[in-house]
């Protein structure tokens, strides 16, 4: 069936549908991974977001039960070149298509994505509508301009928990799947030697729209961890009597959550403080800093960022429209990483506090295992200054 | 870091002849090296004795040294030049085993020099099995199981841990040589001894078979900080058991998620760190089986290889640049990447189409290999398409590979129960057709299911397949009905071909590309740009497909297409490249746009910044057509890329494209028995009498009328496909049979034969104005042997002054007569004084670059700006140049990849590659050119003399001359009596006929210092194949002609007075003289 694609700015892609059919309205990104499309279409920061991919076959691995970063799809929509409906995979156990259908989630193929994303590239991202239903595409650009947009929008609050909830799952390993631990495992504070199975320290996760490969690594690293909703008051959480803090990443605008800025800003002094992505971003803005929209953002696996103090690169996972800008933060943090492409900020280190965050995605998933190191730091920084 | 100041000087070796496993990706990735280290001010020293490279080219290094690639040469070479650094990892498996022997043997500790980019322990770690396996376990990673053996007792001991099948892969050598499976005990035995054989450190390993599973490559880069990206992952059609030369690959892989494609990616990272390349480009292969996806490594080759230049191709990351860059102390980061500007080269590139590999394989010209593929590779070349879709790639990689193919046309000539039987073997047993035959099963109907359990191929790419043949089965229900300009878009979409779908609607060619125009469906050009369109592109690196946005920006510039090659093969490969090149380079000097066409991933035309535009596309008339639509160029080049463009000038130029240089019409004439025949007679020049049969009555009437032996042949080859020289009318029966069968729409020429006649080959270059000589060639062996693969030398050996000016006359009135304007290569026979011309050929001949490289004048560049209008004058080639010097070609040959096949040297062209000589004297320059060709000549010894009767007589002064050098003769009954009646001493031995002991028993046991075997006849050659076959196999230095052997003589002589000398091509070329 025809379905298609219109932009605000009157851009129109025809394409087919192969997903659920209806219509999806949200900003248009697009994604240059060539891995990962499960994980892509799971990880809560798509919320409010039409997700193209640059990679044209799309589909061969089908989905699977393990390959999920979050409790289902939050991808609006997905635009692609290909779809093949028939996937080939040991691990796979349905069609892509099938697993969107259920979750109502329209996808478009056929794209000229290429073309779409020189055009993304040249005028920034922008709102969009795919409608599966033949229509006539001024109504949709229409829509597209209608549309909310992401700027000034909340979107962490439709995205994070309801409620607090513990973490027991490690790392998915070939032919064992997940790692879990017993619920309950006692954190035993020890100076070395903790692991998976045995905890030393207690983590509190906040989910701004937190990817499980995150919590993961927390639980991989030796943490016992637990996660909390987006809006839990910074009291609330030290009340929990952690050894360090997570802040997670999410979707949308940093500026319109204050309340996690405002937490967070409680926060700093207080507790050791990890953030990735949205995290990061809040806590730019919590240490005073300003965050801005950047033209199409990064979304991708093949970001190389610099680790300022050792000089080395990781070729890194983003997901994100926004940045923090440097200038504003006035020396109140470090930088500590850069992007290699653009120069943005990729990282920042409080001067006086253990406290540190980066913008990219050390949890991978989908994306190079290159940054997982970070975790370690977290750990290692709790170490120091925690005791 | 910035580079390295320490260094000064680094020298470079490159991987010598073309052979299989081995061929043009090694010019490219050193051609590569050379710029980018030059760049960098380094003083450069090259040493290969591959002629046909554009790296050899003498503006490339500072110092280049066309010399064999041993390590006493390469010694002589760092005497002489004392260089800082040795970069050991860009020459391939060649370089890699000098940089070895070196090392071992102390010499670059002697001279002071540095390995970078690889020390010899992470080679050796990476190289020898059994570190390797070592190194893996450190590192935590799974391999197959498997044990290493130097005898076949100890090869029995590891197979008991194992089961059947086995793979048996000899260590260090190229190309997987001598790999192979064995399925039982008794198969076990003799691939076991082949692989020990051919091993030059005499080892095997006996490995767990993962035949049948999935099986990648990552190309992997590190920096000497450790920083490491994946270029590209790169998987194979094919599943474990084939090759991986010999596999359909695709980028990026296509069947793994991403947790698994990490698996992979830390593996990688893992093997680079543990085996400790420092710096630059490695190619790692893993097999994963599809049922529980358990990893493990298969290999690494801690150097650029060809899938490091597929993976540069197909990314557009150039990895052998990088490379040299980061061996001399840059960081990834430190580099730009070219294509974006604004980013590093330190990141991963992403890509927004498929690539498809497709191998090209010869086995028609040897008749007695089998066409199964397996671990050993037999591919002589290879085409690469870029598509948006693997559906659209697949069908452009098919077409690319000129083998008349087009699409999926069936191989099966009914659908009976017969059929499915062969499809199902074919399907089984991997081999070169392999591919259409999976069209033929979804055409009869089976199901992907059986497809996959007989070939193991992944389901994802049978689906593909099924769908594409499908949707042929849909078109051809519709034939009758009128086409929807939907419908059309959709199966362009999919990459058919027009020449296909005409096919399909039985309709022609022509017809179906003017209803596609009419409605509008029309390609568009993409770029690559290693980014997925994230940033903004500056190198126009092109492909076709059908969709919205066209990214080609076609320039008001004058400009100049220029069509390549294609895959290579033997008989086109990588001259016909070298000349495209040097047009690029040429014409952008002369203030053209240059503009490239080719589908041949391993070139340096496909570089690139090789020319200001790339399009990688096929060599058909309809892709090609596509492009000049687009870029409307001033002219089009159709004389440099061999045979290949050649076939499409008369089309092209029917389509209102200019062709440049020498017109279509008088190539044509060339070809054109006929006419050639009367320009000819109106010439005054002779030619063999021959004749035209049109069936095989008149073939046999005209035979007898010349003459028996008569040369016979189908018209319009390149190569000498099919051409035989018949002794009788028996066999003329049979071949007529045979060739009418090769080429139904050509007619059978028959020429006579000159028996033991001198061949020359004469290159030059004309303006229109003037006709200049660039060299004049005398072959080694006698008439009948191809004249690829014939050695020969430059100056003429024993030409006299007269015979070469008529010869110089000849060529310079017929380059007049067909109005050359560029190159032009004429073949001549002197017999008893008498010049015959064979062929004319106004074109790039493979010499070119054999005669460039021997005269200092790059023959194809001045040719390409005569092309436009230039004069040679202006260019400054006003006459003919004679080296002082003298220069030996020697042709490199593929027999030990393909067991049972003859060594036997005929009009059928063979060899992949060919080598240089160059030397003060004709014996010395020919003793380096064996040398460089992988024959020592030897200084004492035994010499196996047998020989038919006609040759006896020349014999016996050449068994003579090696007697007075002190070597012992041994001969066959005939032969040695002969010998002895001469006076010269000759010990007999049996025949392998007469039993054991036999020579070949005396070639096994290394009795056998050289052989010395020319054929007694077409039919009785099974005696005399087993010596050939047996000295071949242990490499001992053999002579199929008693010219070669005559000349081998010569430089044992000159040898036994002297050693080697080593001298670099600038100063050869300081020494010319004019005439």
């Amino acid at each position: 069936m025809k379905a298609i694609l219109a932009l605000a700015d009157g851009a129109v892609y025809v394409g087919r549908s192969f997903g659920a059919e209806g219509e999806a309205a949200g900003e248009v990104v697009f994604n240059t991974s060539m891995t990962g499309y499960q994980e892509i279409l799971t990880d809560p920061s798509y919320e409010g977001q039409l997700v193209a991919m640059t990679y044209p076959e799309i589909g061969n691995v089908g989905v699977n039960p393990e390959d999920s970063e979050s409790r289902r799809p939050f991808v609006r929509g997905f635009i692609v070149k290909e779809y093949n409906p028939l996937p080939s995979n040991w691990r796979s156990t349905r069609a892509l298509h099938e697993y969107m259908k259920e979750h109502g989630i329209v996808g478009i193929e056929g794209v000229d994505t290429r073309s779409l994303v020189r055009h993304l590239r040249e005028v920034g991202a922008q709102q969009g509508v795919i409608a599966t239903r033949a229509e006539d595409p001024e109504e949709l650009i229409a829509k597209a301009r209608r549309a909310p947009g992401l700027v000034g929008v909340d979107l962490v609050e439709r995205v994070s928990c309801r409620e607090a909830y513990d973490w027991d799952e490690g790392f998915w390993e070939l032919g064992r799947g997940y790692k879990r631990r017993p619920a309950q495992t006692e954190t035993k504070r020890r100076t070395r030697g903790g692991d998976f199975y045995k905890p030393r320290y207690f983590v509190v996760a906040y989910d701004y729209g937190i990817k499980f490969n995150i919590l993961r690594g927390l639980a991989e690293s030796g943490c016992r961890v637990k996660v909390v909703p987006a809006a839990t008051p910074a009291q609330d959480v030290l009340a929990l009597d952690p050894d360090g803090i997570f802040l997670s990443n999410g979707p949308g605008d940093p500026d319109a959550v204050p309340y996690a800025r405002e937490n967070v800003r409680r926060l700093i002094g207080k507790k050791p403080i990890f953030g990735i992505c949205l995290g990061h971003q809040i806590l730019g803005l919590a240490l005073g800093g300003r965050t801005y929209k950047l033209k199409f953002g990064h979304h991708g696996g093949n970001h190389p960022v610099m680790d300022l103090k050792t000089r080395r690169v990781e070729i890194t996972t983003q997901n994100h429209g926004f940045a923090v800008d440097p200038e504003s933060l006035k020396g109140a943090a470090e930088i500590t990483h850069l992007n290699l492409n653009d120069n943005t900020v990729e990282g920042l280190a409080h001067r006086a506090y253990p406290i540190f965050s980066v913008q990219y995605h050390p949890e991978a998933s989908p994306g190079p295992h290159d940054s997982s190191y970070l975790f370690r730091r977290f750990i290692e920084m709790i170490e120091e200054h925690g005791h | 870091m910035p580079k390295r100041t320490d260094i000064k000087s680094i020298l470079l070796i490159g991987s010598g002849p073309i052979v299989i496993g081995q061929a043009c990706e090694f010019d490219y990735s050193g051609t590569q090296a050379l710029k980018s280290l030059k760049e960098e001010g380094y003083r450069v020293i090259l040493v290969n004795s591959n002629p046909a490279t554009i790296m050899t080219d003498p503006d490339f290094a500072d110092r280049t040294y066309i010399e064999p690639i041993t390590a006493d040469i390469v010694e002589k070479v760092i005497a002489r030049e004392r260089p800082d650094a040795l970069l050991p990892t860009l020459g391939g498996q060649t370089a890699l085993n000098i940089a070895l022997d070196l090392a071992d043997q102390g010499v670059l500790e002697r001279y002071g020099v540095e390995m970078i980019g690889a020390k010899a322990d992470a080679i050796k770690k990476a190289e020898d099995r059994d570190l390797f396996k070592e190194a893996m376990q450190r590192a935590g990673l799974d391999l197959p199981r498997s044990g290493y053996a130097r005898s076949l007792r100890e090869a029995l001991a590891v197979q008991k841990k194992l089961k059947f099948p086995v793979i048996i892969r000899p260590s260090r050598t190229l190309g997987g040589s001598g790999g192979n499976i064995a399925y039982g005990p008794e198969d076990f035995k003799e691939v076991v001894q082949a692989g020990l054989n051919i091993s030059p450190v005499h080892e095997v390993l006996v490995e767990e078979s993962v035949l049948g599973w999935k099986e990648f490559e990552l190309e992997v880069m590190r920096d000497r900080h450790d920083n490491v990206v994946i270029v590209c992952p790169i998987e194979n059609f094919d599943p474990m058991g084939v090759h991986t030369g010999d596999s359909i690959t695709v980028a990026p892989a296509q069947t793994l998620t991403d947790k698994e494609y990490q698996i992979m990616r830390d593996a990688a990272v893992r093997v680079m760190r543990e085996i400790g390349v420092d710096t630059g480009g490695s190619n790692i292969q893993f097999a994963i089986n599809p049922a529980d996806g358990r990893l493990v490594v298969i290999e690494m080759n801690p150097r650029v290889s060809r899938s490091s230049a597929l993976a540069s191709k197909a990314t557009g990351f150039p990895i052998a640049k990088i490379a040299a860059k980061l061996a001399v102390g840059y960081t990834l980061d430190e580099i730009r990447n070219d294509i974006t500007r604004e980013t590093p080269a330190c990141f991963e590139p992403t890509i927004d189409y498929v690539v498809v590999k497709i191998p090209r394989f010869t086995f028609e010209k040897f008749p007695k290999a089998k066409d199964v593929l397996t671990p050993q590779m037999k591919s002589v070349g290879e085409a690469m398409a870029i598509g948006r879709t693997f559906k659209e790639a697949l069908h452009k990689a098919m077409r690319s590979l000129e083998i008349g193919s087009f699409g999926f046309e069936s191989k099966i000539e009914d659908a009976g129960a017969g059929a499915i039987a062969k499809v199902r073997e074919k399907l089984r047993v991997p081999n070169a057709e392999r591919l259409w035959y999976l069209g033929d099963a979804f055409r009869l109907g089976m199901p992907v299911e059986e497809v996959y359990e007989l070939s193991r191929i992944d389901r994802w790419f049978l689906r593909q397949i099924e769908h594409l043949i499908r949707a042929e089965e849909e078109l051809k229900e519709r034939a009758g009905e009128s086409l929807e300009t939907e419908s059309l878009l959709r199966l362009k979409q999919m990459g058919f071909s027009d020449h296909r779908l005409a096919r399909l609607l039985d309709r022609t060619e022509a017809d179906l590309r003017a209803l596609r125009i009419q409605r509008g469906v029309r390609a568009v050009f993409r770029a690559v740009d290693t980014c997925g369109a994230e940033f903004a592109a500056y190198t126009p690196y092109l492909y076709s497909t059908y969709e919205g946005e066209d990214e080609s920006n076609a320039s008001t510039r004058k400009k100049i297409l220029i069509l390549g090659g294609g895959p290579n093969r033997i008989g086109q490969g990588i001259e016909f490249d070298y000349c495209c090149v040097h047009a690029a380079f040429a014409l952008r000097e002369a203030g053209y746009e240059t503009i490239m066409v080719n589908c041949n991933p391993e070139t340096v035309s496909t570089d690139y910044d090789t020319s200001d535009k790339l399009y990688f596309e096929p060599l058909t008339l309809e892709d090609v057509l596509n492009i000049t639509d687009r870029e409307r160029p001033d002219g089009v080049i159709v004389q440099f890329g061999g045979q290949t463009p050649l076939k499409l000038a008369l089309a092209l130029e029917r389509a209102g494209v200019k062709i440049v240089g020498t017109s279509p019409k008088s190539i044509d004439l060339a070809e054109d028995r006929e006419k050639f025949k009367e320009l000819l007679d109106r010439l005054g020049l002779k030619q063999p009498p021959s004749g035209i049969a049109r069936s095989y009555g008149q073939a046999l009437e005209i035979a007898a009328r010349l003459g028996y032996p008569v040369l016979v042949r189908p018209s319009y080859v390149l190569g000498g496909r099919a051409m035989e020289i018949v002794y009788d009318s028996g066999a003329l029966e049979h071949y007529i049979t045979h060739a009418v069968a090769a080429a139904p729409e050509h007619p059978v020429l028959i020429d006579k034969f000159l028996d033991d006649a001198i061949e020359i080959d004469v290159d030059a270059v004309a303006d229109g104005e003037r006709v200049v000589i660039g060299g004049i060639m005398e072959h080694i062996e006698r008439a009948g042997v191809h004249s690829g693969d014939s050695a020969c030398a430059l100056p003429p050996k024993s030409l006299s002054a007269a015979i070469q000016d008529e010869i110089r006359a000849a060529t310079v009135a017929l380059a007049q007569a067909l109005e050359v304007r560029g190159l032009v290569n004429v073949q001549f026979a002197v017999q008893e004084r008498a010049v015959y011309v064979l062929e004319v050929n106004p074109r790039a001949s493979r010499t070119v670059p054999f005669v460039s490289k021997a005269i200092g004048v790059p023959l194809a560049k001045l040719a390409a700006q005569v092309m436009v209008g230039k004069k040679l004058s202006d260019l400054g080639l006003a006459a003919e140049i004679v080296p002082r010097h003298v220069s030996v070609k020697e042709a490199v040959f593929p027999f030990n990849k393909f067991p049972g096949v003859d060594t036997l040297l005929g009009p059928e062209m063979k060899s992949t590659g060919e080598v240089m000589g160059l030397d003060a004297s004709f014996g010395m320059a020919y003793a380096k050119a064996q040398l460089a060709g992988g024959m020592r000549l030897p200084l004492a010894g035994k010499v196996f003399i047998s020989v038919r009767d006609e040759d006896k007589e020349r014999t016996a002064p050449i068994a003579r001359r090696l007697r007075n050098l002190g070597f012992d003769v041994v001969a066959t009954r005939g032969t040695a009596a002969y010998l002895q009646a001469r006076g010269v001493r000759a010990e007999t031995v049996n025949k392998v006929q007469e039993g054991s002991p036999h020579v070949a028993d005396a070639i096994q046991a290394g009795e056998i210092a050289m052989v010395i075997n020319t054929p007694t006849d077409s039919y009785s050659q099974a005696d005399s194949y087993y010596i050939r076959r047996a000295a071949l196999d242990y490499q001992v230095p053999y002579f199929t002609t008693i010219a070669g052997a005559d000349a081998a003589v010569e430089g044992i002589e000159l040898l036994k007075s002297s050693d080697f000398t080593v001298r670099a091509l600038q100063e050869y070329h300081k020494t010319h003289a004019k005439l």
